[in-house]
């Protein structure tokens, strides 16, 4: 399985709302409208010629410079057969981090979803039980977002420019 | 008491009827080893269903890791599976050296090989031993300890550390490997087959440990693959898939071994692959000594100056191993923008990192592909309408560690 193939497979059936192809450090990865993520997995999943059936991990990036497409939902997936992984990107807004799950396909996406929304605030529509899972219940913010400084950003014996950016 | 006192207590309609039990196994319970709760709801001795909690030893490393210097996130992989440090070691090792396109010579590739396969026994060991404690037979996990013991000797002899190892570096190790260290591993490889073989001896066939173990936990090979299980306890199902084969890192490819896997996906069966995983890691071993003798000993890390934390003694004399000292501490190397995803096997499972870094000193977000946090969720399924004690040896044999599961 080639990467051209998959490419031309999923250009085909899906059009415009894939793009980005590229292969980076040995993975083949493409971004996708997250609207359509449940589909491009279920094809991905189905399709005799690809068959990638194995989760391997869900989880989030927070680009605070990107506007409107802030949160980056990341699925990596693998055909254990061919031995090919992939990786997809969906980018959603901070300001309504939606898309839909993938409990229905993969059993093992329940608690990875329920870490990215633990971490990031993903909205996974559909999952069977969207709490929180490492952290607190009471939690009442989204710890691993970039607004989240690991030190107190009201320090002032750090310098900065001599310690780090 | 006057009858007016008297106060009948008023129940809730649903606790009369229930004629099931609550019980809380865990977070802190002697037969969990570990911080795990379950909430089981039992009917007797049969487990209905389990709800499980967990996040009790969680300690953000993913965050911490985005404002770590690259060198410095490694003692944090200690941390993860606390049973096998040196392969989330080797692990980030590994990753970072992809990220930066560095080349390992063969003698660094195949020492890391070697103490990956020590690390695979002692925490196969650790596991096994467990099982075999929570059938109720403690005699063969105090034999094996003694194993375990001189495999952390080794760690020790090399890094000074026995279970936060923190072992290597960026670009190779710290200091090769001592005449002393040589002398325990050769003594200690002389020992493991009988240790072993005296190990399977004591349980492999032994009616009451089979009768225990047998048919308790299992889960199908289609089940367990959408579940997300990787490492022996998919192997234990029947399906071959094994990091060290389908995608080699440090040199895997150079050497010949079998990936012993299980059909029925019991307790029985993933304590059996583990087991043969012990033998195999060992002959791997043998390899990777029998081939070391061929290289040249002085060799144990790459010649990367500006990534490699140079020695001691030459930071105090040379001027240019200073400069890179400091600027490797200081986390003002250079680091490519870039996004891999990498991963190792692991004792337990396909151990990832997934990291993306902007060319700034720290990560820009690193997450870890924690193999027993997959598989656990997994676990009500398997304890199902099966008995109390099934439940507890199905949660030792699938080598749940609570600093993996946590991060």
């Amino acid at each position: 399985m080639t990467n051209e193939y998959i490419q031309q497979v999923l250009s085909d059936q899906f059009g415009a709302s894939v793009w980005g192809f590229e292969e980076s450090f040995g993975i083949f990865s493409f971004n996708m409208k997250p609207e359509i993520n449940m589909q491009v997995l279920q094809f991905l999943y189905e399709d005799a010629g690809l068959a990638f059936q194995f989760l391997t991990d869900i989880t989030a990036v927070h680009y605070p410079d990107r506007k409107d497409e802030e949160l980056c939902v990341v699925y990596h997936i693998h055909n254990l057969v061919a031995n090919k992984r992939i990786r997809i990107r969906a980018s959603v807004p901070l300001a309504q981090p939606d898309i839909a799950t993938a409990t229905t396909l993969f059993s093992s996406a329940n608690w990875m979803e329920r870490e990215t929304f633990d971490f990031f605030g993903v909205n996974f529509i559909g999952h069977p039980n969207l709490v929180r899972i490492l952290n607190v219940d009471e939690m009442n913010y989204f710890p691993m977002r970039k607004e989240f400084p690991m030190e107190d950003p009201t320090r002032t014996d750090k310098d900065d420019e001599m310690f780090g950016r | 008491m006057s009858d007016q006192h008297i106060q009948h207590i008023q129940l809730a309609e649903e606790s009369i009827q229930k004629q099931t039990t609550t019980l809380n196994l865990g977070p802190t319970h002697p037969a969990t080893h570990g911080i795990f709760e379950n909430v089981l709801e039992i009917d007797g001795e049969k487990v209905l269903s389990a709800t499980q909690n967990l996040g009790y030893i969680h300690r953000a490393f993913e965050k911490i890791a985005e404002r770590r210097p690259y060198g410095q996130i490694q003692p944090l992989t200690d941390r993860l599976n606390y049973c096998s440090a040196p392969i989330n070691n080797i692990g980030w090792q590994t990753t970072v050296e992809k990220l930066l396109g560095l080349t390992m010579p063969k003698r660094v590739d195949y020492l890391r090989v070697m103490l990956m396969e020590f690390a695979r026994i002692a925490d196969h060991l650790v596991c096994n031993s467990i099982v075999a404690v929570d059938t109720g037979a403690l005699t063969p996990f105090t034999y094996v300890f003694q194993i375990r013991e001189r495999i952390y000797e080794i760690y020790e002899a090399i890094c000074g550390a026995r279970l936060t190892t923190n072992i290597g570096r960026i670009g190779g190790f710290e200091r090769n490997l001592s005449d002393d260290c040589w002398k325990k591993v050769h003594a200690l490889m002389e020992d493991l087959p009988k240790a072993l073989h005296e190990f399977e001896t004591l349980l492999n066939r032994n009616r009451i440990f089979m009768d225990r173990c047998i048919g308790a936990g299992p889960i199908s090979a289609e089940r367990a693959l959408n579940y997300g299980f990787t490492g022996p306890n998919l192997r234990a199902t029947g399906v071959d898939y094994d990091v060290r084969v389908h995608s080699p890192y440090c040199s895997y490819e150079d050497f010949e071994f079998d990936i012993p896997v299980g059909t029925n996906g019991d307790v029985y069966d993933r304590f059996m692959v583990r087991n043969g995983e012990m033998w195999q890691s060992y002959k791997i071993i043998q390899q990777a000594i029998e081939k070391l003798k061929d290289l040249d000993p002085s060799v144990y890390h790459a010649d990367v100056p500006a990534y490699y934390l140079p020695e001691k003694k030459e930071v105090y004399t040379k001027m240019e191993a200073l400069i890179y000292h400091f600027k490797i501490v200081m986390g003002e190397i250079d680091i490519k923008a870039g996004e891999v995803y990498h991963s190792v096997e692991g004792a337990n499972g396909e151990l990832g990192f997934y990291l993306i870094s902007d060319g700034g000193r720290a990560p820009f977000r690193l997450h870890f592909r924690r193999p027993c946090f997959i598989y656990y969720q997994a676990y009500p399924e398997m304890i199902k309408d099966g008995l109390l004690s099934d439940a507890v040896i199905a949660l030792s044999s699938m080598n749940v560690i609570a600093g993996e599961l946590d991060a």
